[in-house]
């Protein structure tokens, strides 16, 4: 399985996670057909550096936001500003939508930061292949 | 009676409240989803009683969070 970001969105993602450091960013991906093309970043209700939390009404806005697109949320981000790229036990616990991709973004090497997908096979996260392009 | 769930046309029997419309979708955690009735967020206690009508527009996802730990 290949998920395909575009490059803007990458670096939307790139920026909203360092600009929240130290403390997680979140946010929705939206595209169709395995290509990622909108990047929603939404607030973390939990201003956590170890937790997010996304609004309940920033996500409705955005699902809407797609679907007036004619895309769909393919991936669920969210950024790990100290600790590596990989789904944590409270991320796996937490991971309630089905059918998405977990997205997660590492800046804990800050010149090389680091960005995953996941999908879920029996509540054990495989990790998918992930290309940023045009 | 025909409702909009998730933006799609669906029809559900007369009477429905918003727990069994869940359960009729196969939420497998209502306890994690949050309902939007009609563009209003619903208070998770009205699930139960909230009974939904011809032409209502529901829209419902699961919670989403984690950390990393």
């Amino acid at each position: 399985m290949k998920l395909t970001i575009e490059r803007t969105v990458y670096h939307a993602m790139l920026k909203a996670a360092r600009r929240a450091a130290p403390l997680e960013a979140c946010g929705l991906c939206g595209g169709k057909d395995g290509r990622v093309t909108q990047f929603y970043e939404l607030t973390n209700a939990d201003a956590s550096a170890e937790h997010f939390g996304m609004k309940p009404e920033e996500q409705f806005a955005a699902i809407k936001d797609m679907r007036a697109k004619g895309i769909r949320m393919l991936a669920i981000w969210h950024s790990h500003p100290a600790s590596p790229a990989r789904m944590s036990e409270e991320d796996l616990r937490l991971a309630y939508t089905p059918g998405v991709i977990y997205l997660i973004l590492s800046l804990l090497k800050p010149g090389k930061p680091d960005l995953r997908g996941f999908v879920l096979n029996g509540g054990n996260p495989d990790e998918i292949s992930i290309v940023v392009g045009q | 009676m025909r409702l909009f769930i998730n933006g799609e046309a669906a029809e559900a029997p007369d009477g429905t409240a918003v727990t069994e419309l869940l359960k009729l979708r196969r939420v497998s955690q209502p306890d994690m989803v949050t309902v939007e009735l009609n563009g209003e967020i619903l208070e998770r206690k009205t699930f139960d009683t909230k009974v939904l009508k011809e032409g209502d527009r529901v829209e419902f996802l699961y919670f989403m969070g984690g950390g990393s730990r």
